[in-house]
């Protein structure tokens, strides 16, 4: 449940939300993802006013969330291949990206047989598949080791020139990517904030 | 229909590699004509009596279907990707209606002349073209009401329950439909034809139904 929570993420610029299990950083990436309905308040992604317009901000987002969103019995190719053809990008745009993630000799293995670290950089190549303008990211990093940490960085980075909402439980991480820090405690904004000014009690106390 | 194309391709290579939908639909198929020859006692049955024991066959057969056709989406968040997609979202329903239509064609290409072996008395030829006929349009009933309650269903946790308590009662008509229609091809010295009537019945069947199922599935997939 989020309530009175109010803000603006200018375009190309990065968004952290923090906040303990539960905190509602999941709800408020579900909703920008159109995948939940808010009961009240306003919404807009991209100036378009969501639930309504929804259809119109759908292929301009891509979401990483704590579930891949990839089927088990199916490769990493075939995944990404099926998403393609949903979004209308084309079939090398695939290829791209396994190579980019260093996923190329393991891209035929179903995915159920894959450790956690290469599904999550199958998922981070879903994500952007379709070089999405708004990029919302749960946790994006978990599961990934420090090389792989580096490959998707192109992608899912600053450097993606997307405008980007990440969640985090590493508070120190997020900040340092973050133009705008946003802390939440049981649905609610505790503080609303650029990084240098965040108060670290403040991050401290999130987590309590 | 390129996103359609797109779904059922998906749906067939998952079945294809997981081989648990189609095997367990036409293995509860067969067990039931078996159970079915002993229970009756009887070697061989024909008419109303065989067309009941077909339909209500198949139709359990199918409930197995049913029940597993949006677990995928579910458990492997199939449903939130393909919400993303900018695509229209009644694609899911015709991909999803259409894979469980070939499912249903597959069962009866093998459990039909099963049947045919196992418990009808009249030689199955002469009623084939007939028979498919109207198994064809009651597997048009039961992949459009299948598809549709699998999708409400999947989004409970009693979704084993949910399918049967709203799908049966749904689908009684259409039921009534195939077991009227395919009697008279299955009695001795039967008819090469099916009552119009109850083929038209059918027919006018799938074409609501389809066309209520299009119109409210949009809002099954709201969270």
């Amino acid at each position: 449940m989020l309530r009175d929570v109010s803000l603006q993420v200018p375009a190309g610029s990065t968004l952290a939300v923090l906040g303990r299990n539960g905190a509602g950083k999941s709800t408020l990436l579900r909703i920008l993802a159109t995948l939940l309905r808010p009961h009240a308040g306003e919404v807009l992604v991209f100036g378009e006013a969501l639930p309504r317009r929804g259809f119109a901000v759908r292929g301009r987002l891509g979401l990483l969330a704590h579930d891949p969103l990839l089927y088990r019995d199916l490769s990493g190719r075939e995944n990404l291949s099926y998403h393609a053809r949903l979004h209308g990008v084309a079939p090398e745009r695939v290829e791209e990206l396994l190579d980019a993630v260093g996923m190329r000799e393991r891209a035929d293995d179903p995915v159920r047989l894959l450790s956690r670290g290469l599904v999550q950089r199958l998922a981070v190549c879903r994500t952007v598949l379709h070089g999405p303008s708004l990029l919302l990211l749960d946790e994006p990093l978990a599961n990934l080791d420090p090389a792989a940490t580096e490959l998707v960085g192109p992608l899912i980075g600053r450097d993606s020139g997307a405008t980007r909402v990440l969640t985090s439980h590493d508070p120190q991480a997020a900040l340092a990517e973050a133009d705008v820090v946003l802390g939440l405690e049981d649905g609610r904004a505790a503080f609303l904030t650029s990084p240098d000014e965040v108060n670290p009690a403040a991050v401290k106390r999130l987590y309590v | 229909m390129k996103t359609v194309l797109t779904i059922l391709r998906k749906d067939l290579l998952l079945e294809l590699r997981g081989f648990e939908t189609l095997p367990a639909m036409i293995l509860f198929a067969i067990v039931t004509f078996v159970i079915f020859h002993f229970g009756l006692n009887q070697d061989t049955i024909d008419g109303q009596l065989a067309a009941g024991v077909l339909t209500v066959t198949l139709l359990f057969a199918a409930m197995l279907g049913i029940n597993r056709l949006f677990v995928a989406e579910r458990e492997q968040g199939g449903f939130d990707a393909f919400l993303l997609a900018p695509v229209d979202r009644s694609a899911l329903l015709v991909a999803k209606a259409l894979a469980l239509f070939l499912f249903l064609v597959v069962l009866e290409v093998i459990a039909v002349p099963a049947f045919g072996l196992l418990l009808l008395g009249p030689s199955l030829g002469h009623a084939l073209p007939g028979l498919i006929a109207v198994l064809a349009l009651g597997d048009v009933a039961l992949a459009v009401i299948g598809t549709l309650v699998s999708a409400i269903a999947v989004q409970t946790r009693a979704r084993d329950l949910i399918g049967p308590i709203i799908g049966l009662p749904l689908l009684l008509p259409a039921l009534i439909g195939m077991a009227r229609g395919a009697g008279p091809l299955l009695a001795a010295h039967g008819s090469s034809s099916p009552p119009g009537r109850w083929v038209a019945i059918l027919a006018l069947y799938d074409v609501v139904f389809a066309l209520l199922s299009y119109a409210v599935f949009d809002f099954l997939l709201e969270d």
